[in-house]
């Protein structure tokens, strides 16, 4: 439901599972329900189906120690309840899953308001792609874009944001390579009220969560956002990679204790990584996951919905 | 935050240790543990079963339980079981007889192949070799601008040509130029792809079928999770590979992933990148990963580090000043510059035995920026405060302070961190094992 103040990014009519089904040139063939075909072969549940779901689970890269809980729980439910069918634990464990993942969320723009988002992550994971996405669908839903080329580090960075501002006629603020960051945020922001920009798009330099003053580096972008753009909408995004297994968990806790993350998104989920570790994330971090990337298209990003992500997750590809 | 692989199965095997004879349930409480442990460092599921299963077979056979020391028998066999996993020698890069050797460099995106390109650029010239490099990722924005900066940087010749030009086309004319001016290794990157991206996939195949590269090096991510069995397995069906270079392992992750990789396509890690910097890639050592998972600390790369970077005679002259107790700012100031060449400070600590399983001091850490600061700031302090560090009160301090042009505050932070590093000095001398890790630190 669209709240009062609240700007879609663009209108996601179609799911992102029917675009995986239907959109992608990719030669994924027809998702087929794994659990299903599990529980298909039993009438009972034994130990094996706890077992398949376990594994299903810990493929799925959501890690053992969710895994375990999960499954355990599910477990003391189905005694107690004394469930016999299996197609109903299944429903239960979809739920189970759904409801760690969580769908009400804030909504990422606000109408009326500069918005700033500050785009964080590691290396490789996709920020700069992301951001041209996000940029494509704002500005195709009529505001107005601003991109801030604040990873001074890698070389080319620069350059990357530059083509993709071409591609999708943003303009990009941009200073010279090894410059300091927080001044390209700082006068990104100046840009923006003076032009009256709607979304701020701030690209950040891949860092390991482990480089404590690259850490630093980023405390003090956010830093000269809020206190330069005090009644602006800032929300600092963590990007996460599909294919990252259990690090991601890592990577969310220290990024967030540095900055306080507002909301992931999810890449390259149209490999046949499943992302499981955002329940993992969601699970102990209470981040919401707010935007997913399934291609290589402009329009392959997608808002996040726990119900077709669950649905993915448990079945099966190629 | 999770333990690490090491450490957890250090308590495990410490509690195995500790007991006389074991029955068959604590070798399965052992292994669920090890399983757990090797779950959560992202090993593949079913390779993590066989795993399980081959340690246990031998774990309850006669070997353990005839044993006098049955738990240190069980660490044996994890030991011995993935170390054969992990492959026993290092895989060593091969050249062909006649140059140029020619390295492509495949993999997903994002996972570093323009950065390992470049490293691997580097890495061949310390070993007296004319690399020459060339782009074919005509796809992603700026992925020849990116390389060409490198180039500059390590003044090695990229070639790239229009983006129109199909990847063939570009890996040929530049393998042309690259015999014409007499380079003798050729390093090819490609776009990142999907594995299960057939277009993309085909082009691989063409430019192999072509090109015969002497060695096809798949780059992985060393965060991958479980989806490396697949991605492993699909280059090698489609295109395969020779070997691995496992990237970004500066940060905390585990690598179970080169575990998986190795079992299921037996392909082995050839080298592996450590930092952002372009001298940090090395080659992979099979059996010290398999010590480091075990929490026998990486005793060797320190020591190929230490060697390289620090002045034997000033580290000597250091240990016996610290052993009498007169470490000073100065030294602490030098100690710095040096241990800024062996790399970041917590990588050095984690390759220590007993220490990898504390967690390294934050602040620690170090920055060309900050060691500027920080000899700024000792330099502004008299000789008599650098010997005496405890008689700098609050008229010093700003003194001190505006004569370097810094505040309090950052005096007083390296006032901290000096005490700090004296404190950790002193502690190297009660860990077990670490007469042999100060020796690394300061000889």
């Amino acid at each position: 439901m669209k709240k009062r103040g609240e700007l879609k990014l663009s209108d996601s009519s179609k799911g992102w599972l029917k675009r995986l089904k239907t959109g992608l040139r990719r030669s994924r063939e027809k998702l087929t329900d794994q659990l299903f075909d599990i529980f298909l072969r039993t009438t009972i549940p034994g130990e094996k189906v706890w077992d398949d779901i376990e594994e299903v689970l810990i493929q799925a890269d959501v890690g053992i120690k969710a895994t375990l809980k999960i499954v355990q729980d599910l477990r003391e439910r189905v005694e107690i309840e004394r469930i016999q069918d299996p197609l109903q634990i299944l429903g239960l464990l979809k739920e189970e899953l759904i409801r760690i993942l969580g769908d009400s969320k804030e909504p990422l723009l606000l109408a009326n308001k500069l918005n700033v988002l500050i785009i964080v992550g590691v290396n490789g994971v996709g920020k700069t792609t992301a951001i041209a996405k996000i940029a494509h669908r704002a500005m195709k839903g009529g505001l107005k874009v601003l991109l801030a080329a604040a990873d001074t580090f890698r070389a080319a960075a620069i350059e990357q944001l530059e083509i993709w501002g071409e591609r999708v006629r943003a303009p990009v603020l941009k200073h010279q390579r090894g410059s300091d960051p927080a001044a390209v945020v700082y006068d990104s922001i100046h840009a923006s009220q003076a032009r009256g920009v709607n979304v701020l798009l701030i690209d950040t330099a891949g860092r390991l969560h482990t480089y404590v003053n690259l850490m630093e580096e980023l405390k003090k972008i956010k830093r000269i956002a809020a206190r330069e753009a005090p009644k602006s909408n800032i929300k600092t995004l963590l990007v996460i990679d599909a294919t990252t297994g259990q690090n991601g968990i890592a990577q969310a806790k220290l990024f967030d204790e540095a900055l306080k993350i507002d909301g992931i998104i999810l890449t390259k989920l149209d490999g046949t990584a499943k992302g499981g570790i955002v329940v993992t994330i969601a699970d102990e971090l209470r981040i919401p996951i707010n935007l997913i990337g399934v291609g290589e298209r402009l329009e392959d990003l997608c808002e996040f919905n726990a119900n077709e992500f669950v649905e993915a997750l448990l079945s099966r590809d190629i | 935050m999770f333990e690490n692989l090491s450490t957890r199965l250090q308590t495990i095997f410490a509690k195995l240790r500790s007991r006389g004879r074991l029955s068959e349930r604590d070798v399965d409480d052992a292994l669920r543990e090890v399983r757990l442990a090797l779950l959560e460092a992202d090993v593949n599921f079913k390779v993590v079963k066989n795993f399980v299963l081959a340690v246990r077979e031998r774990a309850v056979g006669s070997e353990v339980f005839e044993s006098l020391t049955p738990g240190q028998q069980v660490v044996k066999i994890v030991y011995e079981e993935l170390t054969k996993l992990m492959g026993l020698t290092p895989s060593k890069l091969v050249f062909a007889p006649k140059p140029p050797t020619s390295f492509m460099l495949v993999g997903l995106q994002g996972s570093g192949k323009t950065s390992a390109t470049a490293k691997l650029a580097y890495y061949l010239k310390s070993l007296g070799k004319r690399p020459f490099m060339i782009t074919t990722d005509i796809y992603r924005p700026a992925a020849v601008a990116q390389l060409k900066t490198l180039g500059e940087e390590l003044k090695t010749p990229v070639f790239f040509m229009d983006l129109r030009t199909p990847p063939l086309e570009i890996a040929k004319h530049g393998i042309k130029e690259a015999i014409l001016n007499g380079y003798d290794v050729v390093i090819l990157d490609t776009a990142g792809r999907l594995h299960i991206d057939e277009t993309m996939m085909e082009e691989l195949r063409k430019l192999r079928e072509e090109i015969h590269p002497h060695q096809i090096l798949l780059v992985v991510d060393a965060m991958t999770g479980q989806d490396a069995v697949n991605l492993a397995l699909a280059f090698k069906e489609k295109i395969d590979f020779d070997g691995v270079i496992l990237t970004k392992l500066d940060g905390d992750a585990r690598g179970g992933a080169a575990l998986s990789i190795k079992t299921v396509t037996n392909k082995p890690i050839k080298l592996v990148s450590v930092g952002e910097r372009l001298n940090c890639l090395e080659l992979f050592h099979p059996d010290r990963m398999a010590s480091r998972i075990l929490g026998m600390g990486d005793i060797l790369t320190l020591i190929e580090k230490a060697e390289a970077a620090v002045d034997a005679r000033k580290a000597q002259v250091l240990e016996e000043k610290l052993r009498k107790g007169q470490f000073t700012l100065e030294d602490f100031l030098n100690q710095m510059q040096q241990l800024k060449k062996m790399g970041p400070l917590n990588q050095i600590l984690g390759m220590l035995p007993g220490i990898s399983g504390l967690p390294a001091p934050k602040n620690l850490q170090i920055s060309d920026d900050e060691l500027t600061r920080l000899q700024a700031i000792i330099q502004s302090m008299t000789p008599e405060e650098r010997r005496n560090p405890n008689i700098i009160d609050g008229s010093r301090r700003l003194r001190v302070a505006r004569g370097s042009g810094n505040t309090t505050q950052e005096v007083n932070r390296l006032l901290r961190r000096f005490h700090q590093i004296k404190k950790l000095m002193k502690q190297f001398d009660s860990f077990q094992g670490i007469r042999l890790g100060r020796k690394i630190f300061l000889s």
